[in-house]
């Protein structure tokens, strides 16, 4: 009985050991850029949508790649033409204590698209779908049409409880009485401005959370967020400055980690427009749109130097892009080579066109938006002067451009003739970023919403379309393929490059990076 | 008195309401915030919903006699970004501003005012020169780029100090402060002192010229006939005499050490309300910035009263009264 004791105390000694080492694990995390809300459904914006991963469980979870594993659901397959049928994970607890069923899942889905005052709603990804509970753990998603990119909407929408966070007000999440989710950890506190503190989900039904407490803070300026690193004030640090990345390397306190994002920078041309409001001839009279002849937007893209961009520019943080999305996605074409420089060749193809002596343009674009974004556009201009198409460069804040880019001439149309931008493919697959900019400009369809050059070509229309209905997996990802192959080859849009993040972290720690650029505590291990 | 009071109130009612004409049409003028909060996902349908729901599909006039009306009943608007009232979410941020203002102001006042009369009264002396010299780097030197040395020598390399963010905060008589606690101080030091560099300058160079002047005038050699003590006629009639030009500048500075704190929070990733105008401007959340303006510019007017009333104090010849009008 006595030996009994010994060891139960001994036992429970070393318990109480390994909890106070754990009570250590505090990890802090320094953010680029702001959360707003602890609501997971107020603003669909990537700050907000990686925050809340911590503390809500999708049914359907992205890994560092994006690609779908089970979550809250276990398995997700299609049962008819309309009807996809999931089966949820039996035995998960909300942090309340109170079970995870289907009721969950259906009321989270008649809340996420109707927040009030959400800036940006995740109808986006509801709508079309009705859920049905079958039995407490299987529900049905229905649609009037064949519907294949269920699992990537549905990963995007956090499960909220039915008790306690389906009638709530955002503000009852931002103080924590409603935050109340099935996640890997729990809420603490949220300043607004100042900081988010999670604790770990000791029944977290995955694997198990590595920090016991999470502190994430926002430092907006680079620099400082930097300085914060060195001085040991955090541990982790997301958006580290393209400047300070030679510097941190020659550092033994820090690590960097750098993986290419799902943003692709590409160019868009007026190809809607007979005379393009920012393109004329040598002497400034009036010329019939060159862009709309695909030999000029050929001839653009090899007088492109990519890979001069890539080391020049961006400093070697980035990947030279001849297509919607980087190696390794769903939907890439293996077939596209990034276009080779050939300013000889685009000269000739210029002059073929009957623009041998070149043309004047104006290249617009943001600075404050893309990393090295008013950089890029420079460089561009000059490439292209010289192969004889004068170009001039202006870029203006983000708050101005968007607005002149997508509906800023009289006529509600795109205002420029010739525009750098960027676009993230959130669902992480070639879809999005072919029906959003190489689809047709069509708005009682809601496609081609962001098709600011307003390419447009029915037979890619009509692969898109296909693709969007079919549901087998390997026949969908050849069509998306194809669709990508047909726009690179009429040269729709000018991809240069793919935006590669880098998080800092202090010695001992590595960070898994993320082709969604989401900074997440789950991803933060230790080395050693 | 109050007579003098209520006509500045009237007075400051009027510049309220030019004020909101002009912040209100010239935020609006600039950029798009539709584009700016959409999910880039959402469709054309989506889009002009958003547009709809964020009411900038009305024409500006009836936009702006909407946001007059919520204003008279002290409503500013909700915030774009966080669907919050914009003016709670500055209240919310008030706080912060406030006590690094007033940490500022009070480093600026206890640093600036004796190395200042210690210039003034010994101007010949070596340490007085550097003094002065000091002051004019004060003057001269961004503020970002001394913030970041400061967060460079005192917390990266010397590691005394926090490097960013607000401490904790705890609750004293009612208000709720970081000022009150260890961890709050050693965090707010660093942002308070290069917010006040530029003050402390000013005090300097203000209070040395008011006790140069003012050590040559007739009433201190009588003071100094009547066989007063120095320490007397320098901390009682000089300094009380060269306080009122002090005190009018830095009244008129706190204003603009609330105003422009902008850079120094950013720096220092201080939540206060500098960088929520910053990040509000950046995205283009036009309720906040509006309500933002209209409340500097209540507080420019505030302080200006302070200031008056405070001068009849100082200063019994100075009397509160209109001047024809």
């Amino acid at each position: 009985m006595k030996k009994m004791t010994t060891a139960t105390l001994v036992a429970a000694g070393a318990l109480m050991l390994g909890a106070g080492a754990a009570t250590a694990e505090k990890l802090t995390v320094g953010l680029a850029s702001e959360t707003t809300s602890i609501d997971p459904q107020f603003h669909n914006v990537g700050p907000n949508n990686a925050l809340s991963l911590h503390i809500f469980d999708r049914l359907i979870l992205q890994d560092e790649r994006q690609r779908l594993m089970p979550g809250l659901a276990v398995s997700w397959t299609p049962v008819d033409d309309l009807t996809w049928e999931f089966k949820l994970r039996e035995g998960v607890k909300f942090h309340d204590g109170s079970d995870f069923t289907a009721d969950d899942v259906v009321c989270t889905f008649e809340r996420a698209p109707n927040v009030p005052n959400s800036p940006a709603s995740f109808a986006t990804y509801t709508k079309g779908k009705t859920v049905e509970k079958v039995d407490d753990y299987t529900v049905h998603f229905k649609t009037e049409e064949p519907y294949p990119l269920m699992g990537n909407d549905v990963s995007t929408v956090a499960i909220i409880s039915d008790s306690v966070g389906c009638g709530a007000t955002t503000e009852e999440f931002n103080n924590g009485t409603a935050a109340v989710g099935t996640g890997p950890y729990k809420f603490v506190s949220y300043t607004p401005g100042q900081s988010v503190v999670f604790e770990r989900n000791e029944d977290y039904w995955g694997e198990k959370p590595e920090w016991t407490e999470v502190e994430f803070r926002p430092i907006s300026s680079g620099p400082s967020r930097v300085a914060a690193l060195l001085a040991g004030d955090v541990d982790v640090i997301s958006g580290v400055p393209t400047t300070d990345i030679t510097t941190l390397e020659g550092n033994d306190d820090v690590a960097l980690y750098q993986g290419p994002s799902n943003r692709v920078i590409y160019l868009h041309m007026d190809q809607f427009r007979e005379n393009s409001p920012h393109i004329t001839a040598l002497d400034g009279s009036e010329i019939k749109n060159p862009l709309l002849d695909v030999r000029v937007r050929k001839a653009i893209s090899m007088a492109i130097n990519r890979d001069a961009i890539v080391d020049r520019v961006m400093e070697g943080v980035a990947v030279p892009a001849g297509q919607l999305l980087p190696d390794g996605f769903f939907g890439v074409s293996e077939n596209i080579e990034v276009p080779a420089y050939d300013p000889e060749g685009a000269k000739a193809l210029l002059a073929e066109a009957g623009y041998g002596d070149g043309f004047a343009m104006t290249i617009h674009g943001p600075n404050d938006r893309y990393i090295n974004d008013a950089k890029i556009a420079e460089a561009i201009a000059q490439m292209l002067t010289r192969v004889g198409i004068r170009t001039a460069v202006e870029t203006m804040p983000r708050s101005v451009y968007f607005g002149r880019a997508s509906s800023g001439s009289p006529e509600g149309e795109p205002e420029f003739s010739f525009i750098l931008v960027g676009w993230g493919a959130g669902s992480g697959e070639a879809s999005s970023p072919l029906k959003a900019l190489i689809h047709t400009f069509d708005k009682d369809a809601g496609l081609g919403a962001t098709n600011r050059g307003r390419h447009s070509n029915p037979d890619i229309d009509a692969k898109i379309k296909e693709a969007l209905a079919t549901v087998d997996d390997a026949k969908r990802q050849d069509l998306l393929a194809e669709a990508t192959e047909m726009a690179m080859d009429t040269v729709a849009i000018i991809p240069t490059h793919f935006q590669v993040n880098t998080w800092g972290t202090r010695k001992g720690l590595a960070y898994a990076p993320r082709t969604d650029e989401y900074t997440i505590a789950m991803g933060v291990k230790k080395t050693n | 008195m109050s007579a003098f009071v209520i006509r500045r109130l009237l007075q400051a009612f009027l510049v309220m309401a030019l004020m909101s004409v002009i912040v209100f049409f010239g935020v609006n003028v600039i950029g798009d915030p539709v584009y700016m909060l959409v999910s880039p996902d959402a469709d054309q349908a989506e889009l002009e919903a958003a547009i709809a729901r964020l009411g900038l599909d009305r024409p500006i006039w009836e936009q702006y006699l909407l946001f007059l009306q919520g204003a008279l009943r002290g409503d500013l608007g909700n915030s774009f970004i966080f669907g919050e009232p914009a003016l709670k979410l500055i209240f919310h941020h008030m706080p912060a501003t406030l006590e690094l203002a007033f940490s500022a102001l009070f480093l600026s006042v206890v640093i600036g005012i004796p190395l200042g009369l210690y210039a003034g009264l010994y101007p010949d002396n070596p340490i007085s020169k550097g003094i002065m010299a000091g002051s004019i780097l004060g003057f001269s030197l961004p503020t970002f780029w001394v913030g970041l040395m400061l967060i460079m020598v005192f917390a990266v390399e010397l590691g005394w100090l926090p490097s960013t963010g607000r401490g904790d905060t705890a609750t004293f008589l009612g208000i709720e402060s970081s000022l009150f606690t260890a961890d709050g101080l050693s965090h707010l030091f660093l942002p308070a002192l290069n917010l006040a560099l530029l003050k402390i300058s000013l005090a300097v160079r203000l209070t040395r010229a008011g006790v140069r002047e003012a050590m040559g005038q007739d009433y201190v050699k009588f003071a100094r006939a009547k066989g007063l003590s120095t320490r007397r006629i320098i901390f009682v009639h000089v300094l009380k005499n060269i306080m009122i030009p002090v005190v009018t500048v830095m009244g008129l500075e706190f204003g603009s050490l609330i105003g422009f704190s902008v850079v120094t929070e950013t720096i220092f990733a201080w939540p206060g309300m500098g960088k929520l105008l910053i990040d509000a401007i950046l995205q283009l959340d036009r309720p906040v910035v509006v309500a933002y303006l209209m409340i500097i510019v209540l507080f420019f007017v505030i302080i200006n009263l302070i200031v008056d009333i405070l001068y009849s104090i100082l200063d019994p010849r100075v009397r509160l009264q209109d001047q024809g009008a």
